[in-house]
């Protein structure tokens, strides 16, 4: 597999596509989506990243072997992110009808 | 002793000792994902726990300086991107120039948060004992900004300490979250600053051409990765709360 050199122009034309994203972002954060101006700010950091790691990074050039552990790295951290959040999500459930029914819980006897 | 574009005994070819190095340098990239996302985790585990603090200490962040800095850095990708591009078609000479221009904007970079770190001490947000979310607006200090800035800031926060009566504390645990994040950032561009350097001293003695250009390549991928991490940091510190402010 030869190497594949990115033209200068695809350079400058990613610059362009990663400013007008920076600018979009500011200019959404200043406006009120309500729960939606977290999604537009990640969403447009994301397609800032995809940009960057494909053309900058050459990612979209690189061997398969390559492309699949830059894939494994975010498979990781969706696995880190997901599962961690899904714990901490689930915290604050309400209390099971057992546990109410409880009316002197047993960790008061033992004290 | 430069073995520069050599074939080593273990490959079978320079491309695939290219793809190689390469790979190698990925993996380590994936380690830097997590090392970084271990921080993104507990910013966002603490920012739904502490929305409104968090939300304030955003809002506390020159937006300015911090769009100035994200358009910089992404300008050092570009000449980073160019650095490569330069080295692999032999412009032996344009390779120097664009490496020195990436230096020169980490650097620019760097410098825009020793102001603004400086900033966060003036208005006593520097997580510790002197850390007081409201200090500039209870003492209407001139290096704080303009008293109609102060004004907005202080119905802000008065209106914050109702929904989260312990707003100073999570506060703090927003700008400890601030240094922790942008100081490790700060740290990879100091150390991507090193390397650049190292890679100048040996492009300006001509080492890299269309056959060897492995070190810029890779430092290019590290320099690039850390960028990454600026584009997601810059949305979560700086935008979390820009329209209720």
């Amino acid at each position: 597999m030869s190497e594949h050199i990115v033209s200068p122009k695809i350079y400058a034309m990613i610059f362009l596509a990663l400013m007008v994203g920076t600018f979009l972002t500011v200019f959404a954060a200043t406006r009120d989506f309500g729960r939606v101006n977290i999604v537009i700010a990640l969403g447009i950091a994301t397609i800032k990243a995809t940009l960057v790691i494909l053309f900058f990074m050459h990612g979209k050039y690189s061997a398969r072997r390559t492309k699949l552990v830059i894939v494994s790295g975010f498979f990781w951290l969706a696995i880190m992110l997901g599962l961690t959040l899904a714990d901490y999500s689930t915290r604050h459930a309400e209390p099971s009808r057992s546990q109410l029914n409880q009316t002197v819980p047993s960790r008061s006897i033992v004290s | 002793m430069h073995r520069t574009g050599e074939l080593y005994g273990q490959f079978q070819t320079l491309d695939q000792q290219k793809e190689t190095a390469t790979l190698g340098m990925w993996v380590f990239l994936v380690t830097e994902i997590l090392f970084f996302g271990g921080l993104f985790l507990a910013y966002t585990i603490n920012r739904h726990a502490y929305s409104t603090a968090f939300g304030i200490g955003g809002n506390m962040l020159d937006l300015t300086l911090g769009t100035a800095n994200t358009v910089v850095l992404i300008a050092s990708s570009l000449t980073m991107a160019m650095a490569v591009w330069a080295a692999t078609t032999g412009r032996k000479s344009l390779v120097t120039i664009f490496l020195m221009a990436t230096l020169i904007l980490g650097c620019i970079f760097l410098g825009v948060k020793v102001v603004e770190y400086k900033q966060k001490y003036d208005h006593h947000l520097i997580p510790g004992n002197n850390f007081d979310i409201s200090y500039c607006v209870k003492s209407q200090n001139p290096v704080c900004g303009a008293p109609a800035e102060l004004a907005t800031e202080a119905k802000e926060i008065e209106e914050a300490l109702k929904v989260d009566p312990d707003l100073n504390a999570h506060a703090q645990l927003y700008f400890s979250l601030y240094f922790g994040m942008t100081g490790l950032h700060a740290l990879h561009m100091i150390i991507g600053a090193g390397l650049l350097f190292w890679l100048i001293l040996q492009a300006a003695h001509g080492r890299f051409d269309a056959n060897y250009n492995t070190p810029v390549e890779n430092i290019g991928l590290y320099w690039h990765f850390v960028d990454i991490v600026w584009i997601y940091l810059f949305p979560l510190l700086y935008l979390i709360n820009r329209h209720l402010g």
